[in-house]
Order: C-alpha cells, then sequence, then structure tokens
C-alpha cells in the first residue's frame, strides 16, 4: 500500500499512463483530478473529442459495467459522474467550436404523476460520460411537454422513467399519440424504471426497456448505430 | 401513543401484515397521477374501504395511506405544506377502522421516502431530511397511529434521519428497506449492512427487515440475510406479489393467492415475524397467507434452492453477502491530494 501514499503527479505521467490514471480517478470519483488531467491533455495538443472519448467515455464505460455487474452502486456512478462532468464542462465549449461529430441527442424526463428523479438522472449522467446530449425535462412531464422538446431539439431518442406502478401506463399514452400523430418512428423511445420489464417495454410499444443506466448507454449506442446503418443504406 | 405492537409480539409466533396500498387504490380508480394521499381528505371512504380490505382479510396490522405523504414529494402537487394534515387524516382513518374490528388490530403509520438523493453527491442534507420526517410522523401520531413505519428506503443516511425524526417525538417505529439490486437496495446497502445499521442507531425499531423490491423469491433470500447475522430483533418480510404485467392499460401482478400463501409460509419458516406483501397483494392474497399460516405448521429454514423451487428464481446470482460476493477491484486507487 506504501506507493499508493505517495502523491502521484498527472503531469509527469506520459499520455497512456494519464488515460489509465485517468479511469482510476473517474472510477473513485476524484473530480479536481479529472479536470486537472483533461486540461493536461488539452495542453498536450490531443482534440477536445480525443479526450472526450478515450479518456472520459472510455473512464466512464468502466464504470457502467461495474454498475451493470453490481459492483458499483448508486453513490460511486454519482460521484464518477460528477468527476466526469467536471472534466465536460472543460471539454463543452471546444467541441461546440471544433465541429466534433456527435453520439445523439436524447430527450429525458419522468412521466407525468411520478417525481422520481434518481433513476431518470443516473440515466441522464451515464448518456453524457457516453458522448450523448441530454435534455432533461425533469419531473412529471406530460405528453406535451416530450412531443414539444422532441421537436423543438431535433432529438434522436426518447427516453421515459417511471417509479410507480401507478404511473407506468402513462407512457403508453405518450407513445400512442406518438403514433397518432405519425412521429413514432422517427425516435428511439427507451423506457425505464424500477416496476418496469422487457414484456411491458414491449406491450406499450417502446423500442426497448432498460434495466439500469448501464443497458441504456449500450442500448442508446446500438439503436444510434443502427439508425446510421439504416440512413447509409438508404 | 401505544404499546400494542410489543404486546402482540409478545404473545403471537407471527403477525400478518397488510399488501399493496398502491394498486388496491389504482383499482379503485385512482389516475395515473394523482397523489394518493389527497383522497384521505376527498375520499376517505375508499380509504376506509382499503383499510378494511386488509383487517377484514386477516391482517394484524396496516399501513396508513401516508407513503408520499412528506414535503418533498407533495411539492409535485403544489402541497408541500400538507404533509402533516395529510399524514393525520389517514391516522385518524386508520385508527377508526382499526378500533371498528373485533379483534387488535394495529394502525402503522406509513412515512415513505423523500426522493432526494442524501449523502456525499446529494441534493438533500440530513436536517432537513429528519424535519420533513418529523413533520410527517407528528401528523400520523396525531392521528392516532400506534407507531411508525418507515418503509422502501435505498440509503442509510435516509433511514439514519427517519429513525433522528422519530425519536425526537419519542414514538416506537419498524423499517424496512428495499433490496432491489442484485440483493442490495439501489444505494448498494446489503441485508448485512442493514442489520448493522439497525443495531447501530439510539432508538432501534421494534422490528425491521425488506420490502418491495423484486419478486418473493429475492425478498426472502434478504431474509436469510438478516438471520444469518444472528439479531434477535424481530424480522419484517413484505414481498410483492409476483411481476408486473400490463394488461389493458392496466398492471396486474402475476403472483397468485396460492404462491403468496406459500412465500408467508416459507417466510415464517425463514425467521420473518411480521409478514405481508407490498406491491400487487390484494385481500384475496392476504386471505390465503392468514390461512396458510394457520393451518401449515411450522417447518426446518428453507434453503435457497428450496425458496426458488416454490416461488420462483432469484434475479442475481449472489446478494452482495458472504464470499460469492462480486468484488470492488482494487484499481489504481490513491489517495485524495490535499
Amino acid at each position: 500500500m506504501s506507493e499508493d501514499e505517495d502523491d502521484i503527479i498527472l503531469s509527469e505521467l506520459d499520455d497512456e499512463e494519464l488515460v489509465q490514471q485517468m479511469f482510476d480517478d473517474l472510477y473513485d470519483g476524484l473530480r479536481e483530478e479529472i479536470e486537472e488531467g483533461v486540461n493536461i491533455l488539452l495542453e498536450r495538443g490531443w482534440a477536445p473529442y480525443r479526450i472526450l472519448t478515450e479518456a472520459l467515455v472510455g473512464g466512464m464505460t468502466i464504470v457502467g459495467h461495474d454498475f451493470r455487474d453490481g459492483i458499483l452502486f448508486v453513490p460511486e456512478v454519482l460521484l464518477a459522474a460528477n468527476a466526469m462532468k467536471g472534466g465536460m464542462a472543460i471539454l463543452k465549449p471546444l467541441l461546440a467550436e471544433t465541429g466534433a461529430p456527435k453520439q445523439g441527442k436524447m430527450v429525458i424526463g419522468t412521466v407525468k404523476g411520478d417525481i422520481h428523479d434518481i433513476g431518470k438522472n443516473l440515466v441522464s449522467m451515464m448518456m453524457e460520460g457516453a458522448g450523448f446530449e441530454i435534455v432533461d425535462l425533469g419531473i412529471n412531464n406530460p405528453v406535451e411537454n416530450y412531443l414539444e422538446a422532441l421537436e423543438r431539439e431535433e432529438a434522436d431518442i426518447l427516453g421515459m422513467s417511471a417509479l410507480l406502478t401507478t404511473t407506468m401506463p402513462y407512457m403508453k399514452v405518450v407513445i400512442d399519440t406518438m403514433v397518432e400523430q405519425g412521429i413514432r418512428d422517427d425516435y428511439i423511445v427507451l423506457v425505464g424504471g424500477a416496476p418496469l420489464n422487457e414484456e411491458f417495454g414491449r406491450a406499450i410499444g417502446a423500442d426497448a426497456y432498460c434495466r439500469d443506466a448501464a443497458v441504456a448507454v449500450e442500448t442508446a449506442k446500438d439503436f444510434i448505430a443502427r439508425k446510421h446503418n439504416q440512413m447509409a443504406a438508404g | 401513543m401505544s404499546d400494542a405492537l410489543q404486546k402482540a409480539l409478545a404473545t403471537r409466533d407471527w403477525l400478518l401484515a397488510d399488501g399493496a396500498t398502491g394498486t388496491n387504490l389504482f383499482n379503485m380508480g385512482l389516475m395515473s397521477g394523482d397523489a394518493p394521499e389527497f383522497w384521505n381528505e376527498t375520499a376517505p371512504d375508499k380509504i376506509r374501504a382499503l383499510y378494511r380490505g386488509a383487517v377484514e382479510a386477516g391482517s394484524d396490522l396496516f399501513l396508513t395511506n401516508s407513503f408520499g405523504a412528506n414535503a418533498s414529494r407533495l411539492k409535485l402537487h403544489e402541497a408541500q405544506h400538507r404533509a402533516f394534515e395529510l399524514s393525520r387524516l389517514s391516522a385518524e382513518i386508520g385508527r377508526e377502522i382499526a378500533d371498528a374490528a373485533d379483534r387488535p388490530v394495529i394502525v402503522a403509520g406509513s412515512v415513505g421516502p423523500t426522493g432526494e438523493i442524501m449523502g456525499a453527491a446529494g441534493t438533500l442534507d440530513h436536517a432537513t431530511a429528519v424535519e420533513m420526517f418529523e413533520e410527517t410522523a407528528s401528523g400520523l401520531m396525531e392521528g392516532g397511529a400506534d407507531l411508525l413505519w418507515v418503509e422502501t428506503i435505498s440509503a442509510p443516511e435516509e433511514f439514519r434521519a427517519a429513525a433522528e425524526a422519530f425519536e425526537r417525538i419519542g414514538a416506537p417505529w419498524c423499517g424496512t428497506m428495499s433490496f432491489d439490486t442484485a440483493g442490495r437496495t439501489m444505494m448498494g446497502v446489503t441485508s448485512a449492512d442493514m442489520v448493522k445499521l439497525v443495531d447501530g442507531l439510539p432508538n432501534p425499531p421494534l422490528a425491521f427487515g425488506a420490502n418491495c423490491g423484486v419478486g418473493a423469491s429475492d425478498l426472502l433470500r434478504t431474509v436469510l440475510g438478516f438471520v444469518a447475522q444472528g439479531t434477535e430483533r424481530p424480522i419484517i418480510a413484505k414481498g410483492n406479489a409476483g411481476i408486473p404485467k400490463y394488461e389493458d392499460g392496466h398492471i396486474h401482478y402475476d403472483g397468485t393467492p396460492e404462491l403468496m400463501a406459500e412465500y408467508a409460509v416459507l417466510a415464517r419458516d425463514s425467521g420473518a415475524r411480521i409478514i405481508g406483501g407490498c406491491c400487487g397483494t390484494m385481500p384475496d392474497h392476504l386471505r390465503a397467507m392468514r390461512a396458510a399460516l394457520e393451518s401449515q405448521p411450522p417447518g426446518p429454514r428453507p434453503t435457497l434452492d428450496r425458496i426458488a423451487e416454490a416461488l420462483g428464481g432469484f434475479s442475481s446470482e449472489s446478494d452482495g453477502t458472504g464470499e460469492s460476493a462480486p468484488a470492488k477491484p482494487r484499481r489504481g486507487g490513491r489517495r485524495r491530494r490535499a
């Protein structure tokens, strides 16, 4: 353990070691260290998009897998996401300037009547961690909120969350309205929340049910890739 | 305040608690999005019917319709100032139904989570949480609850805040957490962790345990986890009646009364003293549970295999306790620099 007690000087590490160290620091939720790491990589001439994908998204993927596998739990993930956010705050304006490629945009919110936002926030943070742009509508959203935001933001994905058996049927109201308006197939619809399951997701016409935030990220990536393939083929 | 629960525990081997609140109210026409607590005021007959449903099915104890009656959750309905009053009403109706029964029935004032995150990464601080819980708890005791019952908690910080609020008003209490994530609570608390948490409180609860979560099998695995710690404190088991299914615009739980009857007997044989249901558990389930508890003699403590065989498999391989638990790898890790 003695070597752990020595301070690690980030600027003395080479690129590869530094990225590895940033993975560890993300895992441990060390925000200041992540900010420092991002700044060092910028000084060394790394493109903001490369820092995002290789250092931050790479690190958050490890966090996501360990969360999925029941090794990390919500408190640790929140701290990791907070560290990630610190790095993102530095990168965000630079990414916009450099016209970096976008993963996709997600409108997310908890459905009408449901004030639970822990799960939704977690999904938002993990999706941001994976490079998605997130428009968070907060809690208690009627169908109009979702539809307005999807159109306004030109989003790719709609994410809906419900934690109560009394509120989960409202997801179907939203999807049915999208079908009525002929816009259902314009978006990828992902649903999640403790009382839901795959069968429910299918029954209400969602594209997928996501068991947790890590699965939501993987599913979103998968659907976006398929969408791109279709566009390329079409 | 009363010592109704202590007395009941002293004279009975097991007590039947109640079933679902939300599922029952939903069946009575609660609309998606409405706060059930408003019905304490606007539709008290429905709340009477809810409580009576449990009492007539044989429950020795039922929880009040106040799960979301705290300032943080009522804020959604712009009713954050009404936590005390709506809690009081829920207990008052409860008292009326319990006192009209022909046998002793205990009114437990339900205290649900705030829905906020506490701890290092959270938005709700300890003092505010204690205040919120105290307001709800005071209303419940004022309305005539025999004791307080905090339930569906995930975070140890929130459990402690509730306990402190109950200590402030000197009320007896019970508390359950929801173990829904690979055998742990959402915040990572294992069954063994909860025993330590409960034992370490200055005002420990009369009974503690698990409610909601995934299915009946997982819940009993958690009960066995409590027992393995050698605790002497009475254990509560309140599992869901199976898994929610969506049919014709309504949510229906797939656990039959027969399954819940078997669950109740296995819960008792596992070591639980207070046994009830959670989401999806209707009066028919409770009746079957009561009949089974009365007719079937106590058996040996079931193994995990026996539970899985009777009630279905577990949601995860490990419940986070013992040697099979997935370990947090020691990644590079380092000391935080000053």
